[in-house]
């Protein structure tokens, strides 16, 4: 091994920036699942009577599944009795109607990492629901999007005052019985965020949310819906970063998509999870369920992601292009650093006429990082003139890492045309050699030749997000040079 | 200036270097001549600090400090540059991008303020006309799909924009065109000052036609075997080599 390549490695062992425990008691119930838990989560939630007949649904369902083994993961098994499904802030009772109201040591583990809540908000104009544990506790710029008829609020909120449209779109992208931790999570959700943008509307601000996983055992269960009417047009951003600590945390959300005619759905995502340390002792598992459903004609949904975090990804955000020209997009970049795992890809599956798909895939392997991508094109026999293009590249950074690709194809159309293009390169000595004798240092070199790799994924973030993108990729790659 | 005494190095155990002496003092223009394998290429990369070669013997001054104990970016900030033989590819990064981080590193060393992008931009384009590049350059990533002659064009015009108190010039006639020769030779030619000095290691005489080097060498296993003025490459170029290691030799 060269002295670069060292440096290399060396800049690998960058420390998780975020890995802090903030103290607020929380209210927990004891560990173990069975009905009463299930029960005692809609009971807590003042839930209407169909939501807890379709939790019950789902926990009775989960109990005849098995935890899938098929991705390329290594990991203990996970024993779901040890988990504790609900936990709540305990000022819950009286929650905030400001930000003034909110504890403020919640804001100030936002401030920690980099999410001034008020000044953020103010700022960019990103109205920002919060979720910290599993309830949510600061919603703001409700009004003005309320004014252009647009509903973002917690999802338990949602069941309360929107039942009619909770009952008719969820699950109708990710059915109650999809898998194994998308069935769990329909059993044990505990919140997330709702959005409802209705015929015609162009959604005024990007929409944010920012999760945080704090209670210590405590599986995070979340939902998220989000519902573009004909000719509407959203673009939601999610971000994430977990406190340090040492036990797996299980994390299995679910995210559905509805666009209807003509509707455009961004869905952006920045996650940062604890991924666990040096040594790959701790960190979160990761199992999320995302889908979106290309429900209407001209319909388009676009998924951008850039996954730092997490001991353990397993994510294929994907899309139903059922419409017909309706378009789905996967951009992404996903680290495997230390001993982080990731299996991810996505899922285009043509099922109206003209329907277009777009994959673009980095994935960069660090230290003894394994990263997977994982995909299908799938083109039903009625999906005349179907396009896809997929383009997976991944990105060495040590000698000890691995990058993996498992593509499928299943095409039923003959009009069909499906390409795909896959690179493998490693971070050259003589890329470093040449920036370095340029007068940058390594760290700066390192950044700019990984930057210029995901380019093509970054450039589909909004543009805030794109430079949190950049810093996050620094942060998580970097060390101390010596 | 550059002060090399008695350098010896290696290469995967095999000694390249055989006590190779060599003074380069401001405002000189030195040619490096020489067989294929006699250790050019090599010492232009020591002198970068490029990884992989063992100094096993002798010394480098640069302006008073001891080149061999700097990283390369720290040779850099302090005026060395490489004008490589096969410039590389960065996919996806700019190279206006590279050239500004490049060119602040180095003003930031000398406690100079950083400048911005479109003070920057002013600097590179009127550099890019002299070189005759392209204005689609500033669109590109780091010499990716770049011809031979663009990517050799493209280290030159980093050269003019950094202007380096030391450059070396490794090959950098190698796969070029006349005309591109010709625009090359222009920008060497455009950094020549008494301040400036510049090291040119090349195979053939025709890119010492357009720049009239001070001091031409040859170089033969490792070491220096005979220096003198421009007659020596045209000599060089009519008898080859052999006359010059039969007269070391004797």
């Amino acid at each position: 091994m060269t002295a670069e390549n060292q440096n290399v490695e060396k800049l690998m062992r960058g420390e998780y920036r975020h890995g802090f425990v903030t103290d607020i008691e929380s209210d927990t119930v004891a560990p173990g699942l069975n009905e009463d838990v299930v029960r005692l989560i809609s009971v807590k939630k003042n839930e209407p009577q169909f939501m807890l007949d379709w939790r019950l649904k789902a926990y009775r369902r989960w109990t005849e599944m098995q935890e899938p083994q098929w991705a390329h993961l290594q990991y203990p098994p996970i024993d779901y009795q040890a988990i504790s499904y609900y936990s709540a802030p305990k000022s819950k009772a009286n929650a905030p109607k400001s930000l003034a109201e909110v504890d403020p040591k919640l804001l100030e583990t936002y401030e920690k990492l980099g999410v001034p809540l008020h000044e953020r908000a103010k700022l960019a104009g990103v109205a920002v629901d919060a979720v910290f544990d599993s309830v949510s506790v600061a919603t703001t710029f409700r009004n003005k999007l309320a004014e252009a008829g647009v509903i973002f609020c917690p999802f338990s909120e949602a069941v309360q005052q929107h039942p009619e449209l909770v009952e008719k779109y969820l699950g109708s992208v990710v059915p109650y019985s999809d898998n194994f931790f998308a069935t769990l999570n329909s059993a044990v959700f505990s919140d997330g965020s709702f959005v409802f943008v209705p015929s015609g509307v162009r959604c005024p601000m990007e929409l944010s949310t920012y999760f945080r996983i704090n209670a210590a055992n405590t599986g995070q269960f979340e939902r998220t819906l989000i519902i573009a009417e004909e000719g509407a047009y959203v673009s939601y951003l999610e971000g994430c970063t977990a406190p340090m600590r040492d036990e797996n945390q299980l994390h299995a959300a679910v995210v559905e998509l509805v666009a209807l005619e003509n509707a455009q759905i961004k869905y952006s995502t920045v996650q940062n999870w604890y991924p666990g340390d040096e040594r790959g002792v701790g960190g979160i598992y990761n199992f999320v369920t995302k889908r979106g459903d290309c429900r209407g004609a001209n319909s388009r949904i676009s998924w951008t992601q850039v996954e730092t975090g997490s001991a353990i990804t397993w994510k294929y955000p994907s899309v139903l292009l059922k419409g017909d020209n309706s378009i789905g997009e996967f951009y992404s970049v996903a680290v495997a650093n230390h001993y982080q795992q990731a299996d991810t890809g996505t899922k285009m599956i043509h099922i109206g006429r003209n329907t277009k798909s777009t994959i673009v895939s980095k994935g960069i392997s660090a230290g003894h990082g394994q990263n997977s991508y994982r995909g299908l094109v799938k083109v039903l026999a009625g999906a005349e003139n179907a396009r896809n293009y997929t383009q997976c590249d991944s990105l060495l950074m040590s000698g000890l890492c691995g990058a993996h690709t498992f593509p499928y194809m299943e095409v039923k159309n003959p009009t069909a045309k499906v390409e795909h293009e896959a690179t493998t390169s490693k971070i050259s000595d003589d890329q470093l050699f040449y920036c370095r004798s340029r007068g940058i240092d390594t760290e700066d070199a390192v950044n700019m030749i990984v930057s210029g790799f995901c380019k093509d994924v970054f450039k589909e973030l909004p543009m805030e997000f794109a430079v949190e993108a950049q810093r996050l990729l620094a942060v998580t790659l970097e060390g101390a040079v010596g | 200036m550059l002060s090399i005494k008695n350098l010896h190095a290696r290469v995967e155990g095999r000694e390249i270097l055989k006590g190779l002496d060599l003074e380069v003092k401001a405002g000189e223009v030195h040619a490096i001549m020489g067989p294929n394998g006699s250790g050019k290429s090599t010492l232009v990369h020591i002198l970068a600090g490029r990884d992989g070669y063992e100094v096993t013997a002798g010394s480098v001054t640069y302006l008073g400090m001891d080149l061999l104990s700097m990283p390369p970016e720290e040779r850099a900030r302090a005026g060395v540059f490489l004008a490589f033989q096969y410039p590389v590819e960065i996919p996806g990064v700019n190279n206006v991008y590279l050239l500004k981080a490049a060119y602040n590193a180095i003003r930031k060393q000398r406690g100079e303020p950083q400048m911005d992008a479109m003070d920057f931009l002013t600097v590179v384009k009127a550099k890019m006309q002299f070189m005759g590049i392209d204005p689609s350059f500033l669109n590109r990533a780091v010499n990716e799909g770049f011809s031979g002659g663009e990517k050799k064009r493209n280290e030159i015009l980093q050269m003019l924009v950094l202007e380096p108190r030391l450059a070396l010039l490794d090959e950098t006639d190698s796969g070029l065109d006349i005309d591109a020769l010709k625009i090359v030779a222009q920008g060497i030619n455009k950094l020549r000052s008494p301040e400036h000095a510049m090291v040119m290691v090349t195979h053939y005489q025709r890119l010492l036609d357009y720049v009239q080097p001070d001091v031409v060498h040859v170089l033969a296993d490792g070491r220096i075997i005979k220096s003198g003025d421009k007659q020596l490459a045209l000599e060089l170029e009519r008898r080859g080599y052999d006359w010059v290691l039969a007269e070391a030799a004797a």
